[in-house]
């Protein structure tokens, strides 16, 4: 369609049925998808995109036109920019977006090879779901592990192995099983919750909206239909109370003389009205007297609102402080022992200063101990590292200049991580994951 | 508010992450500013921005650059907005730029270009660190590896290759003196949840956005509306349609699309089986080249 082709016909059933389809309540997910190009992931993430048709026309019309082959090729639908272009490679995490009537997606796509780490990272750390592409005829390679064992690092509730290219093996069951045994025997050594295996050939669409009749010896959903149905809710953390104060609020205006409320989101937990809470560090207990959202009040607050909460006493609240419930307190500790991945050139060895951000709290640290270093291939660890250089991952510990209120990660994804901050250049270098003491 | 399942739809958690980042800049920057063009991104965050610091005012002020061909009904929207919310507006004038000789208006009356460097001018006269954009990340591909968070140097400028990885909701705002960050609170927003979230929200836009019959000419295939900047050339017929404007840039160059939506929830069913980008359906100055926006970008456009 060209701009002047006349208006959209707003009476059709076609425009009926978009218009319910667009304002449906939906919730969202988030996706990580890993992979190089050779594994067809680019392939794969134009396929989901076209079939659900997010991708527009005038999008699609370039795509053909600089496609090569006999058919439209996919993969350059999320085509990067220039500079990647000049030089082959992918530099950086693209976010996606798509939806169907039951759910809407953001997927990061995360480049496979130059700095891996950092990247699958930076996707997965917000991810409810991972998926790994794995090339049907090549098996599971080492980059496959790697991801794997990245994404229950960052702790993604589901995972997705996508075996790709069955068209290329003749759509053997055998094939297919093969790799689904052998990553389900590697991931039972990982955290991983919930693995899903699904053969698809991207280039074809087989199994990724629909079943494939190629496969009928393939009994689970499509790839689509798994995303579409995956529970997430239940991912959450709606035991621990906490809420890290991120801004204080007082209009100072007349109308609203004496309000002072805390702003911030909710990291775990559900606060309610009425609630008995303490405040951190001075322990001090107060009632909660109101929440506000953007509507106005509510009674209850949830991860991931952004609320403000009211106190019933006028205690000295501020950022980096944290709400709780007083039976349920977070430990406060200057000692943080955590898996660190590293993003810098320069290697993050003992004694090095850093600072660190943790919910809305920002000290500084200092590097006591390189305890190992994690071969991420094999999971060995190797205790004489005693560094960790770009794109390794370790066990460290730091000390840090005031305590912080901490979870461990694998019970709260939410107060359980940090970032340190090189205080010279001001770069983001290294994602730190609190492990139990 | 029921929700006794603790979940939220796609607009509140698009809404609950945009006020969370908002907040942060202001704990942590400090001088934010967030730019304002009238347009209905801007309008959706300027919103956001209400929300997340209400019952308080905006604890920062609204900059709008004004590159002197604006329609009037934007100039209008604007000022009744900023007057409404009782926030400081600062308009950085392209047109006194050029007067100034500090920039020159490219041959085809495009001042998309020379906007860059009047907005890093008032930057810097105001000293300010952080800059709220409007930008989605469905925009475009050079916006799809944007961060919420993103760095600039002393320059202004954008360098792909080197941005900060961006965790969790770990947002890092540190930066040295003369360097600034560009802040994208609607990163995850798409067209159509820009939409719904004004239909719900029941958000003022400019008419501009709604279906009417104007007086209109065709150039290279697209539909301009007549007015104070396009003028009907030589041998371009004038004729009446019924269109709306599905992006509000400068008024010289953006064409509108034959529509029949009179109302938001028209717009949305429009959008929703309408299979053309935004930019690419009326933004002539980004029909360039595929690169356009990445070159903007890295010379400190939004």
């Amino acid at each position: 369609m060209t701009p002047v082709d006349g208006p959209v016909d707003l009476h059709s059933d076609a425009a009926a049925q978009a218009h319910d389809i667009a304002v449906a309540r939906k919730d969202i997910l988030r996706i990580a998808t890993a992979g190089s190009v050779d594994d067809g992931k680019s392939t794969l993430i134009g396929r989901l995109l076209y079939d659900s048709k997010a991708v527009f026309e005038d999008q699609y019309e370039a795509v053909e036109r600089a496609s090569k082959g006999d058919y439209v090729d996919l993969a350059l639908l999320t085509d990067g920019l220039r500079a990647e272009r000049e030089q082959g490679i992918t530099i950086d995490v693209a976010y996606r977006y798509f939806s169907t009537p039951r759910r809407t997606f953001i997927l990061a796509d995360t480049p496979g090879h130059v700095q891996y780490t950092r990247n699958m990272v930076t996707g997965a750390s917000t991810a409810d779901l991972a998926i790994v592409l794995v090339d049907a005829r090549k098996g599971m390679l080492e980059q496959s592990r790697r991801h794997a064992f990245l994404a229950s690092l960052l702790r993604v509730p589901h995972l997705v192995v996508a075996v790709n290219k069955m068209d290329l093996v003749d759509w053997s069951e055998t094939t297919y099983e093969a790799i689904r045994d052998e990553f389900t025997a590697f991931a039972a050594k990982l955290s991983i919750p919930d693995l899903t295996v699904v053969p698809i050939s991207a280039l074809n669409g087989d199994n990724v909206v629909t079943r494939s009749e190629n496969t009928p010896w393939y009994e689970g959903p499509s790839l689509l239909h798994h995303l579409e149905h995956v529970h997430v809710a239940s991912d959450r953390n709606l035991v621990d109370a906490r809420f890290p104060v991120q801004y204080v609020i007082r209009p100072q205006s007349d109308a609203h003389h004496d309000y002072r409320g805390y702003a911030g989101r909710v990291a775990s937990g559900v606060l309610r009205t009425g609630d008995e809470v303490q405040v951190l560090p001075s322990g001090l207990t107060t009632t909660i007297a109101g929440i506000d959202g953007p509507r106005g009040p509510v009674d209850e607050a949830f991860p991931p609102m952004s609320v403000t909460v009211r106190l019933t006493d006028d205690l000295d609240v501020s950022r980096g402080d944290l709400i709780c419930r007083p039976a349920n307190a977070p430990r406060a500790t200057q000692d943080l022992d955590a898996m660190v991945c590293w993003m810098a050139d320069e290697p993050l060895r003992p004694r090095q200063r850093l600072a660190i951000k943790h919910t809305t709290r920002s000290v500084r640290a200092m590097v006591k101990d390189v305890v190992y270093r994690l071969d991420v291939n094999t999971l060995h660890r190797d205790q004489e590292a005693g560094d960790l250089g770009l794109n390794d991952i370790g066990r460290v510990m730091l000390r840090t200049t005031q305590p912080l209120f901490v979870d461990d990660y694998a019970r709260n994804r939410a107060t359980g991580r940090f970032i340190l901050v090189d205080e010279a250049t001001n770069a983001t270098v290294g994602a730190g994951m609190l492990v139990a003491p | 508010m029921t929700t006794p399942d603790y979940r939220l739809s796609q607009l509140e958690t698009l809404e609950a992450e945009s006020i969370h980042v908002i907040r942060e800049v202001v704990a942590e920057l400090e001088r934010p500013v967030l730019l304002f063009s009238g347009g209905k991104d801007s309008i959706v965050m300027l919103e956001l921005a209400r929300k997340a610091f209400a019952p308080a005012r905006i604890p920062f002020p609204v900059m709008h650059v004004d590159t002197g061909l604006n329609f009037p009904e934007v100039l209008e929207f604007r000022d009744k907005r900023v007057a409404e919310l009782g926030v400081d507006l600062v308009v950085a004038s392209v047109p006194d730029a050029i007067a100034a000789g500090t920039v020159k208006q490219e041959p085809n009356g495009s001042r998309n270009r020379i906007q860059t460097p009047v907005l890093l001018d008032a930057v810097e006269e105001h000293g300010f660190t952080a800059l709220f954009g409007g930008a989605r990340r469905d925009e475009d591909k050079a916006r799809a590896k944007e961060r919420m968070f993103s760095f600039r140097d002393e320059f202004g400028q954008w360098d792909p290759k080197n941005q900060r990885p961006e965790l969790w909701d770990l947002y890092n705002g540190r930066i040295h003196l003369g360097e600034s960050i560009r802040i994208f609170p609607l990163s995850n927003w798409t067209e159509l949840d820009i939409w719904q979230y004004i239909l719900r929200e029941e958000i003022a836009i400019p008419a501009l956005y709604l279906a009417e019959e104007r007086e209109v000419v065709e150039r290279q295939g697209m539909l301009y509306a007549v007015n104070e900047f396009i003028r009907p050339r030589d041998g371009e017929q004038v004729r009446r349609e019924t269109v709306r404007y599905r992006t509000v840039g400068d008024a010289n160059l953006t064409a509108a699309v034959p529509s029949e939506a009179t109302t938001v929830e028209e717009v949305i069913a429009e959008i929703a089986v309408t299979r053309m980008t935004e930019r690419g359906a009326t933004r002539g100055d980004d029909k360039v080249s595929d690169a356009a926006m990445e070159d903007r970008k890295k010379e400190g456009y939004f």
